[in-house]
């Protein structure tokens, strides 16, 4: 085995109490997984925005917020709820992921849920009803790539039915609409993204709740 | 067997036989692959690069019409893209206006005013021009309004009409507004931006000449305005536009004119990509990067992490090429945005793969062949593999079923690719592989031996302390480890490997150096302090010929008048040798020179002017277009040739023009009066351009000092971050870590301890009162006394909290004479022989043989060399000397003794012949091997202690001169003498070979196993060999190891000899000074350090020089090696570190005055060096403090000089009178 010499107090540092401290590394996985959300929601916004002749207009930092302000925010307290709900139901279930619980693995599936959204944007389908069924196809298989948990295929299914439900309310109420509506009053691939977000976000709440167990384990063992 | 196992069976078999071709043929493997890349590849030469610039065609005006919509296969040189109508035809007319005669009445405002104020009567020509129905209104590209952004432009940008563009609008078109307009050059330039700007500008935009040729500009010395009326027509009427052209040449003749009218340049422009589309793709490429780090960072226990890793990426790009350069070779273009669908593919092919293959193959035994361990992994991954690669392929077989386009090619790129990127894993990476883990195999070799002697000692052989039961093994509170071997260099530290690339590259120095070349550059070009058009200003005001055209910058010297002794320019070079005449230089004085002569502007038409959008922003027109939400990505427009217009106006018509405050405006640029002004603006850029200087120094030698380590000439001067370092024992930076450990002080010799020797098992230590007491390494119990000339043996327990020594007896003790009669008979003629009395003699004896052996090791106690003798010879005329040894009750003289000394008859021993000269020799140097005990005394008697029993067990006196340095290895002794000399005793046991036991693991780094004298055994010490004039100059160092030794020498050599038959292999020369400290352990490894502050190290197979270095003011006082550096510390009280290969200085620590010495390695990566009354441990890969540990409460005053590293991680220090045996702190843990 590798093995080194290490000196744990000077690796560890002073922010041991701090990230083992309970509430502490909850706020600091809530405020990381706001801005993994915040960010995403805003480059995927990018993608949706059709695009425009301009070649540089002037206005480049107000078409990157060109959607309302409280898109990013929504979307950055739902991934940070979820990214936190998703190792808490693991615990109260019992039944830790297993499945390749590395940071590579975590980047490979948000790269697949950008491609996602990206097919979802750019790519010219037939009709709706093949659009949609391939983004299905397509969120099912990063499921079954990145989590293959029936409790995160539960719950991924739960959340994306709720939020399409509070998008055609929202749509409803004339908050914001869809260009072409296909699905009562929003697109039908929503639920897909919606479902292949909850993944993506689950899978990276997970990875990051899994040092705050390596780090607390650490500190049980060292005690 | 279900089929499924057959073939699980075969794949594996085949993986086998695969693993085994690629490892046996490596390089031919990669040729092979590199061809069939590159053949995979050619293909795409043929795509066009990516790349936005425009794409030009040019066609003959004459005979246009508007290219149909269907391709034409006979116009072979048309391009593809040059059908149907252009977005629109570009007429630019060109004009070129100036004042002439200039008058010396003229204002510079007057350059540019009235030429500008021409522009509105040609508009209004222009857009009134008729030709048979036909008008500009019916022609012209209509525009609707700007862009929502764009509303800060809504008053210059024409809206809701046709598209012309010229200077006018800033003014809107309307000669009033420019009439009133106080300062033209305040409106052109206020929507300018700031800073550099690569776009085309508003004012690029409505001028259509580059800035800089307008001549709009108090300063231009041309005295010609330049700019375009730009009109874009929608549909292109040959008529009408040369109904245009002949109007506008009529009113406006261009006499010397000759452009060419005839061509039609279309310009078609590529798709460009805005940020809107860039961010999602620079989001999926970060995500790609962070993808391809995080998984090639899992590659591990390989020889080049960074080369394996390079491997992984260079395989999944290499296999998107070909991908991609098999489609097209069969006959698919790509027509997907190949770089936004990159990513995607990257992900979907991915690197796990290579990833698997490499843990797999690291997991294989180690000693096994290289083949067959690639063999090995590849056939334990063979079946998840192909099964993984099989439901890929699945997976995007399905989804080319999807029958959208762009899903099928993707699919199709990434089946090509899944295919080839197996194909390159299997042929490429393995080999590359496999070329690793033989290098790494190979790179093992040499360090398998010092790592093997890193593991954990086994369990002590029981005979060799006979007395008493071996004691339990210490819960070992170390768990310190050394790396196994081939892992280590992976642990170099990163973050010194990058600032030594740095360093060495001195790649830090040459970015700032470019870097502030380029801002320099920035700085002239944009000139943010008017420096510019200071120069400019000052050049002109100075010279009488101000339209000379002369960039001001040369400063060419006949321009200037004569002398300008206010002139504060100190930039320019002083005008002293002018030609020109004197009356010249007298007109300077005035405010303007009126006397010189006056050319007037020359308008003159050049083939540059033909084209003169050409020299424009490429962005020019997308920009212009832009603006109206017209896009031009993937279209094209046609530029109809320029109409060239002159116009001359009087001087009178300029006057009229003037506008009530340009006169005003006009003397303040060019009027002596503004001097004070100007000399402000001057100081002000000087003192900006200090501020800036200085600022720029500052952070040259901040960035100097962070990022370049090496001392280059001063070795004192240390790195920022070492010096932290400086008081190790002290609170900085950090605090360090409160040691939990307490050392063992091993309390009892009564004097300062010299000499200190230690085998694991066993410590010996010498003070100067010549006491010899034994130590047991593991508890700290004191084993053995051996008082300084006397025979005498003590308890062997418990003493090191009791001082056994003299300190218990009072001075009244009556001296016991009742001997043992076979001592008397030993040594019938001292009666004296058990000299433990208080008697101040042994002390001042050995306060003279205090001094050598002490710095003897240091290097420069030889000059007290004849001294010494001198003080002895005079101690040995003392009569004073009267000891009396009362024989401790505690032990009488156990039988056992008595037949070691006396039994054998054979054995030299007997005849200890004690003079009185011999007793008062000190111990100069000590050896400890398998419980024997070889002192070296200062009369030049070599003695062998039985390290348990406390005996004398053989002596031999054949040399005379004091024993400077003693070499124990197996059953040989080397002794250094002071004259010089070299003597090779051999340790003879009458006692068949057979039955030595071998005792101890092989030692830590140049211990071999060592046969355990058993005290029954007759040992007898013959000299075998004298080498007489081993140097010309005395001895310093002497070191033994892997079956050489080597001695160094004040005559600046370091010899090698065999230890077998003290054969002299070598005669190392290289130092400039008395050598110093030498070092070499098992693997052959020698350095050695001089007087002269130098480090050398040397091939000891071959003799050769690989390195040296110079790394200390001053002696070198000792030198360890590692596997990866060499430290080595100085009299000048700094430990310094190198890397072993390149010699290059890592970092240095400095140690406090006199500790300079005392420095230990424990693992690779741990230096324990002495303090003041501490130990510290650094990491050495990093220079960074562990921790310190404190040897007792109020010792401070105390220095550690020296240290010894046990095999068990422990480390014995000589601190005063005391020994402290400290453990290597528990909180040093491993990690795997």
């Amino acid at each position: 085995a590798t093995a080194d010499v290490q000196f744990k107090p000077s690796r560890r540092g002073p922010y041991i109490s701090v990230i083992t401290n309970r509430t502490t590394n909850l706020l600091i996985r809530g405020t990381m997984l706001f801005g993994v959300g915040v960010f995403l929601a805003l480059v995927l916004n990018l993608l949706q925005v059709q695009r425009n002749v301009t070649l540089f207009p002037p206005d480049v930092i107000s078409s990157i917020f060109s959607s309302a302000w409280w898109v990013p925010p929504c979307c950055g307290t739902a991934s940070a709820l979820i990214g936190l709900l998703y190792p808490c139901i693991d615990r109260r279930l019992g039944e830790p992921h297993k499945l390749k619980r590395e940071w590579s693995s975590v980047m490979r599936c948000v790269a697949v849920f950008v491609g996602i959204n990206h097919a979802s944007a750019k790519v010219d389908f037939a009709n709706n009803v093949q659009l949609s069924l391939t983004l299905a196809a397509l969120s099912v298989g990063l499921w079954w790539t990145f989590d293959r948990s029936r409790s995160g295929f539960g719950l991924g299914v739960a959340i994306a039915l709720l939020a399409t439900l509070a998008t055609q309310l929202l749509v409803y109420n004339g908050v914001f609409q869809y260009t072409s509506p296909d699905f009562l009053y929003i697109r039908s691939w929503l639920p897909c993204i919606f479902f292949a977000g909850v993944i993506t976000m689950g899978n990276i709440g997970r990875q990051l709740a899994l040092y705050e167990c390596k780090v607390v384990q650490e500190k049980i063992h060292q005690d | 067997m279900t089929v499924r196992e057959r073939l699980r069976q075969n794949i594996s078999a085949a993986f086998y036989r695969h693993g085994l071709l690629c490892a046996s043929y490596p390089v031919p493997i990669i040729l092979f692959t590199s061809v069939s890349i590159l053949t995979c590849c050619y293909p795409l030469l043929k795509l066009p690069l990516p790349g936005t610039g425009p794409v030009e065609f040019t066609t003959g005006a004459k005979d246009y019409s508007v290219p149909s919509h269907e391709p034409q296969g006979d116009l072979g040189e048309r391009p593809d893209w040059y059908q149907g109508p252009p977005v629109a035809y570009i007429q630019q007319v060109l004009v070129k206006a100036a004042v002439s005669p200039w008058d010396s009445s003229l204002v510079p405002v007057d350059v540019f005013r009235s030429p500008l104020g021409r522009v509105f009567s040609l508009l209004e020509e222009i857009r009134n021009h008729v030709y048979t129905d036909r008008s500009l209104e019916t022609l012209c590209l209509q525009v609707t309004e700007l862009l929502p952004g764009l509303r800060r432009m809504q008053s210059i940008l024409p809206e809701h009409g046709c598209l012309l563009v010229s200077p006018g609008n800033y003014w809107q078109n309307r000669r009033d507004l420019f009439d009133s307009d106080p300062d033209i050059l305040k409106t052109v330039h206020q929507h300018e931006p700031k800073g550099i700007h690569t776009s085309a500008t508003l004012k690029d935009l409505l001028f259509g000449v580059p800035g800089k040729n307008t001549g709009v500009s108090l300063y231009s010395r041309k005295r010609v305005v330049t700019y375009t009326i730009t009109i874009a027509l929608s549909s292109y009427d040959a008529r009408f536009v040369a109904s245009l052209r002949a109007r506008l040449k009529q009113l406006h003749p261009s006499v010397n004119c000759t452009l060419r009218e005839d061509h039609m340049v279309h310009v078609h422009f590529k798709e460009e990509i805005g940020i809107a589309e860039l961010i999602p793709l620079v989001t999926t490429y970060i995500i790609l990067f962070a993808y391809i780090y995080f998984s090639t960072r899992k590659i591990d226990m390989v020889k080049s992490k960074w080369g394996l890793a390079l491997a992984a990426v260079v395989t999944v790009l290499s296999s998107l090429l070909m991908s991609v350069g098999l489609c097209t070779l069969f006959g698919l273009t790509p027509t997907l945005n190949g770089g936004s669908i990159f990513p995607y593919l990257v992900v979907v092919i991915g690197l796990e793969n290579v990833l698997v293959l490499t843990k797999s193959v690291v997991s294989t035994p180690v000693d096994l062949e290289v083949k067959l361990r690639i063999a090995q992994g590849l056939s334990s991954e063979s079946w998840s593999i192909m099964k993984n690669m099989a439901t890929e392929l699945v997976i995007i077989l399905i989804g080319y079923f999807t029958l959208v386009p762009a899903i099928q090619e993707f699919c199709l790129f990434a089946v090509v690719g899944l295919v080839s990127d197996f194909f390159l894993q299997m042929f490429f990476f393995t080999t590359v592989l496999s070329i690793d883990i033989r290098r790494m195999e190979l790179a093992d070799l040499n360090r398998r031996l010092p790592a093997e002697a890193g593991m954990p000692p086994p369990p002590k052989p029981g005979p060799l302390r006979p007395r008493e039961a071996p004691p339990p093994p210490r819960p070992s509170p170390h768990t310190i480890t050394l790396q196994a071997p081939a892992f280590r260099n992976l642990r170099l530290p990163k973050r010194l490997r990058v600032v030594y690339f740095l360093a060495r590259t001195r790649l830090a120095q040459r970015i700032i150096m470019v870097g502030t070349v380029i801002w320099i550059g920035i700085l002239v070009y944009t000139d943010p302090a008017g420096l510019r058009t200071y120069l400019a200003a000052q050049v002109s005001e100075q010279s009488p010929l101000g339209e000379a055209g002369l960039p001001p910058h040369l400063g060419v010297a006949p321009v200037f008048p004569g002398g300008d002794p206010t002139s504060t320019l100190s930039v320019l070079p002083a005008p002293e040798p002018t030609p020109l005449p004197e009356n010249q230089s007298q007109g300077h004085g005035a405010s303007r020179p009126g006397g010189a002569p006056l050319t007037s502007p020359q308008i003159s038409w050049g083939s540059e002017d033909e084209e003169v959008w050409r020299r424009l922003s490429f962005r020019y027109w997308p920009s212009l277009f832009s603006y109206y939400n017209i896009t031009l990505a993937k279209r094209y427009i046609s530029i109809l040739p320029v109409i060239p217009v002159t116009l001359h106006l009087n001087p009178q018509e300029a006057i009229e023009m003037r506008h009530p405050q340009d006169t005003q405006h006009a003397p303040r640029s060019s009027a002596k009066t503004t001097d004070l002004q100007t000399d402000l603006t001057l100081y002000k850029v000087a003192a900006l351009g200090l501020f800036a200087g200085v600022v720029l120094v500052l952070l040259l030698f901040c960035l100097y000092r962070v990022l370049c380590p090496r001392n280059y000439g001063q070795n004192g001067v240390q790195h920022g971050r070492r010096r932290r370092g400086d008081l190790p024992c002290d609170e900085y930076g950090y605090s360090p870590p409160v040691s939990e450990i307490s050392p063992l002080l091993l309390r009892g010799h009564s004097m300062d301890i010299e000499c200190l020797a230690s085998d694991g098992m066993l410590l010996a230590s010498c003070c100067l009162a010549g006491q010899i007491r034994v130590w047991d390494a593991q508890t700290g119990d004191c084993l053995t006394v051996i008082p300084n000339n006397g025979l005498r043996r003590s308890s062997s327990s418990g003493c090191w909290e009791h001082r056994d020594g003299w300190d218990s007896l009072t001075p009244t003790c009556e001296p016991d004479y009742n001997e043992p009669p076979l001592r008397r008979r030993v040594t019938p003629s001292r009666p004296t022989l058990f000299g433990d009395q208080p008697d101040l003699t042994p002390l001042i004896d050995t306060n003279f043989g205090e001094l050598p052996p002490s710095h003897t090791t240091v290097g420069f106690g030889f000059d007290f060399g004849g001294l010494v003798e001198k003080a002895y010879k005079e101690h040995e005329a003392s009569p004073t000397m009267h000891f009396t040894a009362p024989t401790p009750p505690v032990t009488p003289a156990p039988p056992q003794r008595r037949r070691s000394l006396g039994d054998p008859p054979v054995a030299p021993p007997e005849r200890i012949n004690v003079s009185p000269g011999e007793w008062d020799s000190s111990v100069w140097s000590l050896e400890l091997r398998g419980n024997l005990i070889a002192a070296g005394r200062s009369s030049g008697k070599l003695e062998l202690w039985d390290a348990v029993e406390g005996t004398l067990r053989c002596c031999n006196e054949d040399g005379s001169s004091g024993i400077t340095a003693l070499a124990f290895l197996n059953n040989r002794i080397v002794a250094a003498r002071l004259n010089g000399s070299l003597d090779f005793f051999t340790v003879d046991i009458n006692k068949p070979l057979g039955l030595l036991q071998y005792r101890g693991p092989p030692g830590r780094a140049s211990l071999p196993s060592s046969p355990c004298y058993s005290s029954e055994d007759v040992i007898s010490c013959q000299l075998t060999r004298s080498v007489q004039c081993a140097h010309q100059k005395p001895i310093t160092v002497l070191r033994a190891a892997a079956g050489r030794v080597v001695t160094g020498s004040q005559d600046h050599t370091v010899r090698v000899y065999r230890l077998e038959d003290s054969c002299c292999l070598f005669t190392l020369q290289g130092h400039s000074g008395g050598i110093t400290a030498i070092y070499i352990d098992q693997t052959m490894v020698l350095a050695s350090g001089g007087q002269d502050g130098a480090i050398c190290l040397w091939d000891v197979l071959t003799g050769s020089r690989v390195s040296h270095v110079y790394g200390h003011r001053g002696d070198v006082t000792s030198l360890v090696c590692t596997n990866s550096c060499v430290i080595s510390s100085g009299l000048d009280d700094l430990i310094c570190i190198w890397d072993r290969s390149t010699g290059i200085k890592l970092y240095s620590i400095q140690q406090e005055v006199g500790c300079g010495s005392s420095l230990g390695v424990i693992s690779d990566s741990l230096l324990v060096t002495g303090g003041h009354g501490c130990v510290s441990f650094w990491d050495l890969n990093y220079g960074d403090l562990l921790q310190t540990v404190y040897l007792g409460q109020n010792s401070e005053g105390q220095h550690v000089r020296q240290l010894l590293v046990l095999d068990n991680a422990a480390i014995v220090c000589d601190f005063g009178s005391e020994l402290s045996l400290v453990y290597v702190p528990s909180v040093l843990e491993k990690l795997d």
